[in-house]
């Protein structure tokens, strides 16, 4: 019995018939899902906090803002997927205890300081483009409600990436220093940038069945060198150069050929040892838990209101 | 946490709501998705900052997620299918001379 739901699942599937949360599928796709898109939730949610921290620093009112806008539109992506999420049965507080208690992952790349202006045009550019380049295939994928949320984020997210390239870019024109700041930042972004697309695919375990499934359209090194072919040509407009001395035209593969990537590092992060982990993990919690009674105000508000309207009513 | 902190805040978490918009005036409202509120005026509220930061909606339904009752995907054949045999509620059904005109 259970053999034949699953012909029939994977049938709908290759069909390209959307799943819906209340159709029948199988328990490693649903938790599969619970797993990619609260994670996808928790990164927008801590992706907050690098910018957040430039939000009073901006340079002009312009700048500000712009900044305040893309922040905002972060908190509203995450409430997007948190909502996709909890079709499939995971509580919102569930998934932020997993946050909070380290069991659950967020994107590394949020684990990086932004020590200057520059940083806000580099995470523009490079960490939303390498976001944008994600999710704009997740907009097709199986699962209704993932794929209808990603369609929101990505008409969302162009301009993230646009204004980010538009700070390079009159930092890269702008002074002798504020070029060096701006050719910085791009040194320091760059390889965890390209470390975002995960694991390379003979490391990356789930793939294949995620492939299968049509949660993923495409491999994570098909997207790094997608990520890495774009990016070297935007980069020539920029003025500034890309922090790889290898990266060269490869007239075989239609692609550039890149450097090493240094995959110690990579999981020394997801593991917890990235720069600022502690930092974020704590502001986090501090969040939720100096938010309770807040939550508990509002919750005792409408308790009060819903008593005085039923003794108006008797 | 103990299983007691997790009962309680499990039971302290905000209703779901489903949200719907209306995108323009004279289409009907559409469903965007669900978030959480404390009562109505809240998650009309917070409806407003999530769903329509890019005017994307000029109304706002709000319905708590538990008055909401589906049709189970497994029924689908025994409710949809017998429309499949009935072509004949269908205009084209119909074989008419070529030269009637307004119909």
């Amino acid at each position: 019995m259970e053999r034949n739901f699953e012909e029939v699942f994977q049938d709908k599937i290759d069909k390209e018939i959307k799943i819906e949360p209340k159709d029948w599928m199988p328990e490693k796709y649903r938790q599969t899902l619970i797993r990619q898109i609260s994670q996808h939730a928790h990164s927008e949610i801590v992706g907050m906090l690098p910018e957040g921290n430039w939000i009073t620093r901006a340079p002009n009112l312009r700048r500000k803002a712009i900044l305040l806008a893309k922040v905002q539109d972060e908190a509203g992506h995450g409430l997007y997927l948190y909502s996709a999420a909890e079709t499939l049965g995971i509580s919102r507080d569930e998934m932020y205890n997993q946050l909070h208690s380290g069991k659950a992952k967020y994107s590394s790349i949020f684990n990086y300081p932004t020590l200057t202006w520059a940083d806000m045009g580099a995470i523009g550019w490079l960490v939303d483009g390498a976001a944008i380049m994600n999710q704009v295939p997740l907009c097709r994928s199986s699962f209704g409600p993932y794929a209808r949320a990603m369609v929101r984020v990505c008409k969302e997210e162009s301009f993230h990436q646009r204004q980010g390239f538009e700070i390079l870019l009159t930092l890269s024109n702008g002074t002798e220093a504020q070029h060096r700041m701006a050719q910085d930042a791009l040194n320091r972004w760059w390889w965890p940038s390209v470390m975002m697309f995960g694991p390379k695919d003979d490391e990356s375990p789930n793939t294949i069945q995620s492939m299968r499934w049509k949660i993923k359209r495409f491999t994570n090194d098909e997207l790094r060198q997608k990520f890495i072919d774009i990016c070297t040509e935007q980069v020539k407009i920029l003025g500034l150069t890309i922090p790889d001395k290898d990266l060269k035209w490869n007239e075989v593969t239609g692609h550039y050929d890149f450097g090493t990537i240094d995959w110690d590092e990579f999981w020394q992060v997801v593991q917890g040892n990235g720069p600022c982990n502690k930092e974020r993990l704590e502001t986090r919690k501090k969040a939720w838990e100096e938010g309770a009674w807040v939550r508990e105000a509002a919750t005792a508000y409408a308790e009060k209101r819903k008593n005085r309207a039923a003794t108006k009513a008797a | 946490m103990d299983q007691y902190e997790i009962n309680k805040t499990a039971s302290a978490e905000w209703p779901l709501w489903e949200i719907f918009i209306r995108s323009k005036q004279g289409l009907d409202h559409k469903h965007v998705g669900s978030l959480h509120a404390a009562d109505e005026q809240m998650a009309i509220e917070n409806a407003r900052d999530v769903y329509t930061r890019r005017m994307e909606g000029v109304s706002i339904w709000v319905v708590e997620s538990k008055f909401i009752h589906a049709s189970n995907p497994g029924d689908a054949a025994a409710l949809y299918d017998p429309a499949n045999d009935k072509a004949y509620r269908h205009p084209t059904f119909y074989n008419l001379p070529d030269e009637l005109k307004h119909m």
